[in-house]
């Protein structure tokens, strides 16, 4: 399946190759540099790419290109999403996943790669078990390794391996009994130049910090499960008392994972907590344009609008921008024609609001078209669809566990066109 | 020799100073100091940096006891082996060895070493290495096992023949673990033979769930392609959907699809379908897509709506797996636009998205647009052609085209927006513009003679080759629409002819030939000086069809019939195109793979079989006799007739059965919640079989009879209860009757308890008599079993055994270590109080048969017990089981004692026999309160197995015992007055 494996930084340096089969030569490489060169941006790089002999299926994530050599058909999802999986473990596993700790980490890397995949199929991916076989870097670790000499490795298979509940391992201990639970919404929307929604849907994530002892069972309860429209879950949910009672009943990993995701129908109305007043115009002579941007609440249930911030994409010809915002700040970059204007909390009394001229390159049409505007926000306590948590019951241990919920609201891919 | 160092910019010298340092580490004593040389070789690996001149000192290491020193050494030897095949082979005795370690972990990681050395002078220690693991106990060795085959395979494909046989085997493992590993080694090594799977096939369905993710992938690419192959089509034309039918299937009987009635699907076919819908859910994409594409290619085409919602919600994902889905998405609306309807909104275009992202949420969005939403998709698409990215905007412009084409109703509308582009600032929009609008006005003409005029004025700001060629071939296609404009534009072109681009040019004298045919009197002149430049260009293409073009047109006395006809030729009506989705063919590829990403088909891609016409035999799959679990969701009820036909059978085949049935009954029991039912049903199954074994019995006494032909002073016990079976039993043995053969035939639960009452004695008289060998022969005919039996029986007793207590169990799971062994499991447990060594079942078995004995257990602390697993091979039933249990048990010396009766005369005769040298006296001061009779008789009791007395002397207690050799005890009391 998987062949090799070439981790590219953005600037085009191999740092790393591993091989699970016979060694390829990076030269295989060179068709990928020759797509990138294609793409301009590193996102529009073809996640497939076809040479004479080898098929290269790439990611690109944390300004790394994950690149892997196949020989043969296999589903393209199949080694993305491993890909995915690899990342996500280096993330787990060194805090960030960048070319700096990866280089840093040579030797764990090549651990872990080693255990993930034999022969190209994927062995162990399951982040318990990585743990137990390798375990991950921490100060007060290498500090003991380097006086006594033990090693980061594991000795003894990984109970979690053998069992038919390989994401937890046996012999979990606590002195306190916790489980808490976040509740994500992301609005993803598009707004028009009106301000009202091309399309809005909600989309939620429940992930779980559960530290339990022992082998408890969880039940989690909903006071309107109705609201869900599509779920997926861990691979501890059961999924059938979940299509017959609605409960999401599980064995939870132990530490944080994510519990469920979830879509509410795009048929039920979705509340925009935000609204914008935009006005982005470029002058035909003089080379030069107006921005004014305001932002007020709009449906926000009576919860304050925080960590607001809002991006525009400028067409190539803005050179520079000479704005003042009333609350927070901006930054305009020239490279990336991006704008960014961090706003912060928003006050209903006094709306925030950017004003200002741009500057264009002389001589060039003035844009086509406007930049459309790209939001964030957040709001605490608040889960935008009205989804809320009825009950967790802990089955099969005897202590009182710790319990918490928390809801919050972000934008997802939230977007209004002018 | 010197390293290479093409790929580095280090010199070699500083190169090889480098790795002298190196080898100096590795070849020290320190532990701390080779595993940091190691460290840093692999940190050389990953940067693709050489390091093979290093191997000789590395692989002297593969040995150390440091567990990470190993794995790194590991990993440089399966970088490096193939390179230093002669080295690699030092290594091998090692994983030889560290193969037959009791920890599995480190049995697995030697066969995952071992395997990956890509040594062809191992292929043999390999194959066997394989064939070993493939029967271990554990089921992550087995799993590597899996892995190994299709190393091997890549190594040596000759080896096929045997790699399938274990393939094979290992397919009916029913671990979880095993299956996603087995099955990607069967796609790789033996994709074509299907007929390995039928047995499995059910058994593959139920397990699904729990096999992890991966491998719920590769399983289910396989039975995608499986079914296609044994069963027929859903999709028939006139097929009948209604209650019914589904009604008929689960309470058919007959499951023959007949032709001329509704289609019934097969219940495997269901199966299938039912068991993948839950993984619909999964967090893994992969798994989504997997089972999505099943149901695309499997399921009935009103079930198929499930699979949107899911498919939908994948496009939340990461930017690659957004890419690959969409293109599966692509692919099926063009088929089945109903299905991908409702979520249209979320194909909407953002301006953050890449670029072939937007293209291919651009084709969904064409391919789903109907008279309904066209509106608003048009709405949408004119956004779009505003969007900074031009190819972007250049590629809407296409999908509007494409709109206008299918629905003619709104044909009109597109046309004028298109228009309106012509004056767009960007070149690439009004070239794309005015190449859509061309094949626009093909489909009709004549009611857009101003737009084409307003082409001709825009002629000459359009500078894009393709757009200029484009507005020749329309002035030329339809000049008698725009019988002003047309010589005009003609007479343009004229004067620039030279500096066009060939495409132009060549289309100048299409217009050219065009006009002349039809107002030969504006253009005559023109259309000669137009054909002279052409006959002196540079591109022979040119030349060639200018050569043409006047030996059709102007008449002369060469010229023949042809030029008669040149009017009908160059002026016939032509086909308007027909606008297209790119993803129009490529349903030809599975969906999900990669052939179909590409649209090409990649090395190793197995084409999906159309449905057979006729369901191929479906008995093929029936792997049990009385369903379990499965039963009542499969909708089967079992046919008597089939029963009666089993019952007769031949012998070996009810053993095969019955395994497998022993199979099915465990997994299914693996899912919980049918956990309760199954249990039920094997109670009835159990009575009912019990009922049905009359014909069974008499069978079985005529083979009685046989035997008792055979072997006259075998004694045979029949019909008897088997409380009065064990005793005679134990009577026999304890009469020391060695052989012992007993037919049985009783239910087959009894002859289960019997077995394990016989093993028990077996075992129970080995401990005992050590050198004793038994031999108990049990011909048993057993019928499948049906029930598991829960509870274990006592093996050894730890009175009996010394403090050992074993407990044994029939697990009736078939034997991992082979096929006709029965599988044991002994619980050890140690309730004396000091540890027992060394248990193992002795190597010496006189007849030869077939145990595998478990590993020895090193060492067993007191009150812990053990579980160990093994498996006796009883032969089909005829030949003697027979093994000894070997335990060293360090007793203390008081055990070794016997008590022994004797007058107090006799006690000091003998005692007067044993002085000096043999006698031995200790002082031992006790506390007032312990120095009653009894307390001491107690305390001494306790430690030595000793007989009491009776002493004339009140203060003297004497004691007697014996081994070999009498030892005398004498106890004096000594009262002390303090």
């Amino acid at each position: 399946m998987i062949h090799s494996l070439f981790l590219i930084s953005n600037a085009g340096d191999l740092f790393l190759e591993k091989h699970w089969k016979s060694v390829i030569s990076r030269s295989v490489c060179d068709y990928f540099f020759e797509a990138r060169e294609k793409a301009v941006e590193p996102d529009n790089v073809p996640p497939v790419i076809r040479t004479p002999h080898h098929y290269l299926i790439n990611i690109y994530r944390e300004k790394i290109f994950f690149v892997s050599v196949i020989q043969t058909e296999v589903p393209p999802l199949f080694v993305i999403e491993f890909l995915h999986r690899v990342a996500e473990t280096f993330q787990d596993y060194f805090g960030e996943c960048s070319e700096t700790t990866i280089k840093d980490n040579v030797v764990i890397v090549y651990e872990l790669l080693e255990e993930m995949l034999d022969n190209g199929f994927p062995l162990a991916t399951e982040s318990n078990i990585l743990k137990e076989l390798i375990r991950p870097p921490t100060i007060l670790r290498s500090m003991v390794n380097t006086i006594t000499g033990s090693s980061n490795v594991g000795e003894t298979l990984p109970t979690g391996q053998l069992s038919t509940i390989p994401w937890r391992r046996a012999g979990v201990k606590y002195t306190s009994n916790e489980a808490y639970f976040d509740v994500v919404e992301e609005i993803d929307a598009i707004l028009d130049k009106s301000g009202t929604a091309v399309f809005a849907e909600i989309q939620g994530v429940i992930d779980a910090c559960v530290k339990l002892s022992g082998m408890p069972d969880l039940t989690l309860s909903f006071m309107n499960p109705r609201l869900l429209d599509d779920v997926s879950f861990h691979p501890c949910v059961r999924y059938k008392r979940w299509e017959s009672e609605r409960v999401i009943s599980f064995i939870p990993p132990d530490g944080n994972f994510q519990l469920m995701s979830y879509h509410i129908s795009a048929q039920n109305l979705v509340a925009i907590p935000v609204y914008v007043k935009q006005n982005i115009s470029f002058f035909e002579t003089g080379s030069s344009g107006r921005l004014d941007i305001t932002v007020g609440p709009k449906q926000t249930m009576g919860k304050t609008l925080e960590c607001l911030v809002v991006t525009v994409h400028m067409p190539k010809v803005v050179l520079s921008a000479n704005l003042s915002a009333t609350q927070g700040t901006y930054n305009y970059d020239p490279v990336t024609k991006i704008l960014v204007w961090d706003i912060g909390k928003l006050n209903p009394q006094k709306l925030p609001n950017l004003k200002g001229s741009l500057s264009l390159q002389s001589g060039a049409p003035k844009p086509e078209e406007n930049p459309s505007l790209n939001i964030d926000l957040k709001i605490q306590q608040l889960a935008i669809s009205g989804l809320k948590v009825n009950r967790l019951d802990v089955y099969g241990e005897k202590y009182k566990p710790f319990k918490g919920v928390k809801y919050v609201t972000k934008a997802g891919k939230f977007q209004v066109r002018t | 020799r010197l390293p290479k160092t093409a790929r580095s910019n280090t010199p070699p010298h500083i190169y090889i100073t480098m790795n002298e340092d190196l080898k100096e580490m590795l070849e020290s004593n320190k532990e701390s100091l080779k595993l940091e040389a190691m460290k840093r070789i692999v940190g050389l690996i990953a940067k693709g940096k050489n390091a093979y001149e290093l191997f000789p000192a590395v692989v002297k290491n593969v040995a150390s006891k440091n567990i990470e020193l190993k794995k790194l050494v590991y990993v440089y030897l399966v970088r490096y082996a193939e390179e230093q095949q002669d080295l690699a082979l030092l290594s091998i005795s090692t994983f030889q060895r560290a193969l037959k370690d009791p920890n599995q972990l480190i049995r697995a990681s030697a066969l995952r070493v071992l395997s990956s050395i890509r040594v062809p002078i191992i292929v043999p220690i390999m194959m066997l290495a394989i064939k070993e693991a493939a029967t271990d106990l554990s089921p992550y060795v087995r799993k590597t096992a899996a892995h190994a085959i299709q190393k091997l395979y890549s190594l040596d494909p000759d080896q096929k023949e045997h790699l399938i046989e274990v393939i094979e085997k290992l397919l009916k493992d029913k671990s979880t673990l095993v299956a996603g590993s087995v099955v990607m080694a069967f796609e790789e090594v033996c994709p074509d033979r299907i007929d390995l799977i039928h047995k499995n096939y059910r058994k593959l369905c139920n397990l699904l769930v729990d096999v992890e993710e991966w491998g719920q992938v590769v399983i289910i690419h396989m039975l995608t392609r499986y079914a296609r192959t044994q069963f027929v089509s859903p999709w028939r034309e006139d097929a009948v959907f209604d209650e019914n039918s589904e009604k008929t299937f689960y309470d058919s009987e007959g499951r023959r699809v007949d032709q001329s009635k509704p289609y019934i699907m097969d219940p495997d076919h269901r199966l299938l379908l039912r068991n993948t819908k839950p993984l619909l859910q999964s967090r893994n994409t992969a798994v989504v897509m997997a089972v999505s594409q099943l149901y695309w290619h499997l399921a009935p085409k009103h079930e198929l709506s499930i699979i949107t919602k899911s498919l939908v919600r994948l496009l939340r994902s990461h930017r690659e797996v957004q890419y690959i889905v969409l293109q599966n998405i692509a692919t099926m609306s063009i088929q089945r636009k109903g299905m991908f309807e409702p979520f249209m909104k979320s194909f909407y275009v953002r301006s953050t998205d890449a670029t072939h992202i937007k293209t291919l949420k651009l084709e969904i969005l064409t391919n789903l647009a109907n008279e309904a939403n066209i509106s608003t998709i048009l709405r949408e698409l004119q956004t779009y052609v505003k969007s900074q990215d031009k190819a972007f905007a250049a590629a809407t412009i296409q999908a509007i085209g494409r709109c206008a084409t299918n629905i003619s109703e709104v044909t009109d509308t597109c046309l004028n927006g298109l228009v309106l582009l012509l004056s767009n600032r960007d070149e690439t929009v009004v070239a794309e513009s005015v190449v859509v609008i061309k094949k626009l006005l093909q489909t009709q003409p004549s009611q857009h003679s101003d737009i084409i005029k307003h082409m001709a004025k825009l002629f000459d700001s359009i500078t894009v080759p393709m757009a200029r060629a484009s507005i020749l071939w329309l002035m030329g296609e339809y000049c008698e629409h725009v019988p002003k404009n047309a010589p005009d534009v003609l007479r343009k072109m004229a004067k620039t002819f030279i500096s066009e681009e060939d495409i132009v040019k060549l289309q100048t004298v299409n217009l050219a030939a065009k006009l002349y045919l039809s107002n030969s009197k504006q253009t005559k002149l023109l259309t000669q000086y137009i054909l002279n430049l052409g006959k002196y260009d540079q591109n022979y293409d040119i030349r060639d069809r200018t050569r043409f073009i006047r030996q059709l047109i102007v008449p002369n006395e060469k010229s023949g019939a042809l030029s008669r006809y040149a009017r009908r030729i160059l002026m016939a009506p032509k086909p308007a195109p027909v606008l297209q989705s790119a993803f129009k063919d490529r349903d030809r590829f599975q969906l999900g793979t990669l052939s179909h990403t590409l649209n090409s088909q990649s090395n190793g891609y197995l084409e999906l079989s159309d449905w057979p016409a006729v369901a191929p035999d479906q008995s093929v799959r029936i792997v049990e006799v009385v369903e379990l679990a499965g039963a009542p969701l499969l909708g089967k009820s079992k046919p008597g007739k089939s029963a009666e036909k089993f019952y007769s059978d031949s012998e070996e085949e009810e053993e095969e059965e019955g395994s497998s049935s022993e199979d099915s009954s465990s997994s299914s029991s693996e899912e919980s919640e049918s956990e309760s039912e199954s249990e039920e049903n094997s109670d009835d199954s159990n009575k009912s079989s019990s009922s049905e074994s009359d014909s069974e019995k008499k069978k079985k006494t005529l083979k009685n009879k046989k035997l008792q032909q055979q072997k006259p002073d075998i004694l045979n016990i029949t019909y008897l209860p088997p409380q009065i079976i064990q005793k005679a039993l134990l009577l026999f043995i304890m009469t020391k009757f060695f052989s012992i053969h007993i037919v049985l035939a009783f239910s087959n639960q009894f002859v289960a308890n019997c077995r394990c009452s016989l093993l028990c004695l077996c075992v129970f008289l080995a401990c005992q008599f050590d050198a004793v060998s038994w031999h108990v022969r049990v011909s048993l005919q057993a019928s499948f079993p049906v029930f598991v039996p829960e509870t274990s029986h006592e093996l050894l007793h730890r009175m009996t055994g010394k403090g050992l207590s074993a407990q044994y169990r029939f697990t009736r799971q078939p034997c991992i270590y082979g096929n006709s062994m029965v599988s044991l499991q002994l619980t050890l447990s140690n309730s004396s109080d000091q540890a027992l060594e060394n248990i193992h079942i002795s190597e010496k078995s006189s007849t030869g048969q077939n145990i595998h004995r478990f590993n020895a257990i090193e060492r067993l602390e007191p009150q812990a017990s053990v579980t160990v697993s093994m498996g006796v091979d009883f032969n089909d039933s005829t030949q003697a089981a027979n093994f000894q249990l070997c335990v060293s048990i360090q007793p203390a010396v008081g055990e070794l004692l016997l008590p022994i009766t004797m007058t107090e005369a006799d006690f000091t005769k003998e005692q007067g026999k044993l002085l000096g040298m043999n006698e031995s006296s200790a002082t031992i001061t006790m506390t007032p309160e312990n120095i009653s009779s009894q307390s001491v008789n107690r305390k001494v009791v306790s430690v030595a197995n000793l007989g009491v007395i009776p002493s004339s002397q009140e203060n003297i207690h004497r004691r007697c015992l014996n081994l070999t050799k009498p030892t005398f005890w004498n106890v004096i009391k000594k009262t002390n007055c303090s």
